[in-house]
């Protein structure tokens, strides 16, 4: 659990790949450049740090995992959310727009 | 939903785990792979490019580790990788393994049975009947006196009629009648049961039906019978078409309408019943006469079912009130007569009551052996945690935890005890029905079913035993083994004969209990041993080794009373002249056999009762000759002759404390006591005896003559130095000279009859017996390992005393007064713990003090026995050390 880093606030990385994986199944590597590209480059995902949450949402019952072969031919392991996973996105992102805008509320109040 | 997902693919994960593993590897090599490609497509060269992908992946192993924590609990898998440990470590020393699996199969094993027993015969006492929590047993007390009586019918009736509180009462009476099973007679024990017993008892017949309610009414107005399973099988082998037959029983025609399904019994603990009647039938098969009607006559044993919710002291209460209402309206008959509610673990009426106390004593003997198994158990592991030393060590050194290592050395003992507590089940399951053997072997005819029940609650208990025995066996050795000295291990195991590291010390704390228990447990069993010859030896009162006793059962053949009178004298006359019969003489109810003598209000001239009380007293009907031919001397007065019949004046004799108690400092002869509306005069004083059993309070009774209140049922009493064998052939000749129709029960010495009653003295002895033996065997065994061990630690300071010149008998003595000590200590302690715990089983021992010095003594020695056997092994093997080897190593 220690490899949450600093470029990501702690426990956001489960809702990014939730959000990454909004629009079909992606695969390890794909859910990191997602993430990048969406975040416009602010965010870099460490990439091994990936998996534990993976295995973690997996566990959850949020996602779900199946082996397929990718674009280039190769085998990969593709992760799909599922129902409850989707509702959780929308939960977590309720959840976390509120907390930044107390956030930001705070901040910047005089 | 979600969590019980998320809990399901954790736990699937920890099945998977080697699959799952390559998985993951594979997925994360597939991703390296593609970081790589990407790198190359960039113009790296390709070792670069997969040094950058690896460093942009981050450590795999790391996140391969972090990895697994996402999928299982960590402890799960701790836990499989310690059970998985475990067992190489247990396969890899199968002596310590099985020597521990045994000594726990054994404690668990014992407890597992005796809790079925106890379970079978208090919780749940009669196979195949429902709500058996709502059940009790309905029982008449005595203000003022000790004892349990049966309820009167009108009794019975105004209870059932006037309470609330209650779902349904039945009526039971044990009975019996005589069948012909071919040529021979056997005796057949029934019940005469209320017309809603089956009903409430919610037990369907196999065949036929139950009774109805109309078949409960009129005085032997419904000769119908429902017949055990047994019965059906045995005697009509198994005929489907058994309904509407007809069985001839106590000269009537009976009607079988059901037959009962084969587990249930009745209900009375200790007899198997062949039949049942209703309650209507009293007469038929009672040979004191018809007392539906009676409210004075006592036989019922009832029970009643409680509504649901209701408690036994609210029914209690219920019951009480009208009690008190009945002996207002009924003076005469009930006063100073109460109604107690029982659960059914003590009911008097059956065996149940005689063997709780039994039963209580068992189960804290068993407890005691499954503690000598665990201290056992606790020995050897510590003296293998010894032979660890190195592996503990190491894993210390590498890093692991100690609280890791005492969960593992935790999860090794939760292994052993699981492995014993099924062999503990399995000896269980195969002792269900031991207890029986305990028994004594009982009169024929009479059949005793006590299954023990392996349920839910045995088999739960059974685990809270083995997780329980784990924590008390494993736990000590655990910590013991994890305080490792790291720096310390590589130093010389410096342990001695004499002295003690704090392991062998804690060791030797084990042996101590071990023996204390024990020590308990032989004074125990020298008590009972004592109380059980003290009782044998203790003249009950009346001559029992050349007594005979037979019956013929006039009643069952359908004789009336007549006709009886005129065989029994007949009989009577020709017993006398056979050739080596003493006396002979005739008796309603014979000493110490299941019927009770009878028992009456009585009322006596000149004595003026308190308000409260109503005199009782309880008397039997004998024939001319009976006190001599028991042996029972007279005091004063004489003994009923022949004359003594319906044409002369009613006469009675009583025994001295029916004199000292109401007639204290007079002369009773010529006195007169009147019982059931007849004046009698009492013509003699006889010496007390025991009439029913030999732990009985001395008490009022009297005898009256047999012609003077004739049966149609006596039992023939011989004295004779003749064997039973004998005399039943001479008595057969002389009863088909009479009636050749006629069966005869067996003879058998009144001895026999005599310590039936003593059963449950017998089997606590036999029960602390077995037990006690095992107890003592553990620590034996315990004893001898402590001290094989002690003096293989000790090699190297014998060698040194050897060398520097004590010869072989002093090291014999070193190594012996150790174990001595130790076995001192133990007793000591064993000795005081006995002083408490003796004190429990005071109504099973017989003019045997609790501190009786001789089963102490008996304890003490056969404890020093085994304690010197145990020793003198190991100490012979120290007398062997060869000095120089030993200094070598």
């Amino acid at each position: 659990m220690a490899k949450e880093k600093p470029d990501l606030v702690y426990g956001t990385l489960d809702m990014l790949i939730l959000k990454a994986l909004q629009h079909g199944p992606r695969h390890g590597l794909e859910i990191a450049d997602r993430i990048q590209q969406m975040s416009k480059e602010i965010l870099r995902v460490e990439q091994g740090s990936l998996y534990p949450a993976l295995y973690r949402l997996e566990a959850q019952g949020w996602v779900r995992a199946e082996w397929d072969v990718s674009e280039n031919n190769r085998k990969a392991r593709y992760y799909e959310l599922t129902a409850a996973g989707r509702k959780q996105l929308v939960a977590e992102t309720e959840h976390w727009s509120r907390i930044t805008k107390g956030i930001d509320l705070v901040l910047s109040a005089t | 939903m979600l969590r019980l997902h998320a809990w399901f693919s954790r736990l699937l994960g920890l099945f998977r785990k080697k699959s799952r593993d390559a998985e993951m590897a594979e997925e994360i090599q597939q991703h390296v792979d593609l970081l790589t490609e990407r790198n190359i497509a960039a113009g790296m060269l390709p070792y670069e490019a997969r040094n950058a992908a690896l460093r942009q992946f981050g450590g795999v192993e790391q996140v391969k580790e972090v990895a697994r924590e996402q999928r299982v609990w960590r402890w799960a898998d701790e836990f499989v990788q310690d059970v998985r440990f475990g067992a190489r470590m247990l396969w890899r020393s199968p002596g310590f393994s099985i020597l521990a699996i045994l000594c726990l199969t054994l404690g668990i094993g014992t407890n597992a049975a005796a809790l079925s027993w106890i379970e079978g015969i208090l919780v749940r006492p009669y196979p195949l009947v429902a709500h058996q929590d709502r059940m009790f047993a309905l029982d008449a007390t005595i203000r003022g006196a000790q004892g349990f009586k049966g309820l009167s019918y009108p009794d019975f009736l105004d209870f059932e009629k006037n309470s609330t509180l209650f779902e349904s009462f039945i009526v039971d009476k044990i009975t019996g009648t005589t069948l012909s099973v071919g040529d021979r007679a056997e005796r057949a024990v029934g019940g005469m049961v209320s017309a809603n017993y089956f009903d409430a008892l919610g037990v369907r017949p196999f065949l036929g039906r139950g009774f109805r309610p109309e078949e409960g009414t009129g005085r032997n107005a419904h000769p119908v019978t429902v017949i055990s399973y047994m019965t059906w099988k045995d005697r009509y082998k198994s005929d489907p078409d058994i309904i509407g037959k007809t069985q001839y029983m106590n000269g009537v025609q009976h009607t079988i309408i059901g037959v009962a399904p084969e587990k249930f019994h009745g209900t009375f603990i200790g007899y198997s019943f062949n039949f049942w009647v209703p309650t209507s039938m009293q007469e038929t098969f009672d040979n004191t006469g018809y007392k539906l009607e009676d409210r004075g006559a006592r036989w019922i044993e009832g029970y009643a079912f409680l509504k649901p919710g209701v408690t036994r002291q609210q029914a209690q209460a219920e019951l009480s009130a009208i009690a008190k209402r009945l002996e207002s309206d009924f003076p005469e008959t009930d006063r100073g007569h109460e109604i107690a509610l029982l659960p059914l673990w003590r009911t008097p009426f059956n065996a149940a009551g005689g063997i709780s106390t039994t039963l209580g004593i068992t189960a804290a003997v068993v407890f005691f052996v499954l503690l000598i198994a665990c201290a056992n158990v606790s020995n050897l592991l510590l003296a293998r945690s010894l032979l660890r030393r190195h592996e503990m060590t190491m894993r210390l050194a590498l890093g692991a935890g100690r609280r890791r290592l005492i969960k593992q050395l935790f999860t090794e003992g939760l292994l052993l005890s699981l492995i014993a507590a099924l062999g503990g089940i399995a000896v269980a399951y195969w002792s269900r029905n031991a207890l029986i053997l305990a028994f004594p072997p009982s009169l024929p005819g009479i059949t005793i079913d006590y299954p023990g029940q392996l349920d839910w609650r045995v088999l739960l208990l059974s685990v809270a035993i083995c997780i329980g025995s784990t924590m008390l066996f494993a736990l000590m050795p655990a910590v013991q083994a994890s305080h490792v000295d790291l720096s310390g291990s590589l130093k010389s195991e410096g342990a001695g004969v004499v002295g003690g590291s704090g392991r062998s010390r804690l060791r030797s704390a084990l042996v101590l209990v071990q023996v204390s228990l024990s020590f308990v447990l032989l004074t125990g069993t020298g008590l009972l041993l004592q109380s059980l010859q003290r009782m044998q030896n203790a003249s009950p009162g009346f001559l029992t080794n050349n007594v005979i006793v037979s019956v013929t059962d006039l009643f069952s053949a359908g004789y009336k009373l007549d006709r009886a009178k005129i065989f029994h004298t007949q009989l009577l006359d020709r017993v006398r002249a056979l050739p080596g019969v003493e006396s002979a003489a005739l008796a309603q109810v014979t000493p110490f056999s299941y019927n009770p003598p009878s028992s009456a209000p009585i009322e006596i001239d000149g004595y003026q009762p308190a308000p409260d009380e109503q005199p009782n007293a309880e008397y039997v009907q004998v024939s001319e000759d009976y006190l001599s031919t028991l042996g029972i001397p007279l005091v004063a007065g004489r003994e009923f002759t022949r004359n003594d019949d319906e044409n002369s004046p009613r006469v009675a004799i009583i025994n001295e404390t029916m004199a000292g108690k109401y007639w204290p400092g007079k002369d009773p002869i010529g006195q007169r006591l009147k019982v059931k509306d007849n004046w009698m005069q009492i013509v003699g004083v006889a010496k007390n005896a025991n009439y029913e059993t030999k732990l009985e309070a001395p008490r009022s009774f009297f005898y009256v003559p047999v012609r003077q209140n004739f049966f149609v049922g006596n039992a023939l009493l011989i004295r004779t130095r003749e064997t039973p064998g004998a005399i039943m052939n001479a008595l057969a000749r002389e009863v088909h000279a009479l009636d050749p129709t006629l069966a005869l029960y067996a003879a058998y010495r009144l001895q026999e009859q005599v310590d039936e009653r003593g059963y449950t003295q017998r089997l606590a002895v036999t029960l602390l017996g077995i037990f006690g033996g095992m107890a003592l065997f553990l620590a034996a065994i315990g004893l001898y390992g402590v001290m094989s061990y002690s003096v293989s630690q000790g090699t190297r300071e014998l060698g040194l005393r050897m060398a520097l010149g004590a010869d072989a008998g002093s090291v014999l003595r070193l190594v012996l007064s150790r174990g001595l000590r130790l076995t001192t200590a133990g007793i000591v302690v064993g000795a005081i713990a006995a002083l408490v715990f003796t004190r429990l089983m005071g109504n099973l021992l017989y003019k045997v003090s609790p501190r009786d010095p001789f089963a102490y003594g008996f304890a003490l020695v056969v404890l020093l026995g085994v304690a010197l056997l145990a020793c003198f092994l190991p100490a012979r093997r120290a007398t062997r050390v060869d000095p120089v080897r030993a200094l070598r190593v």
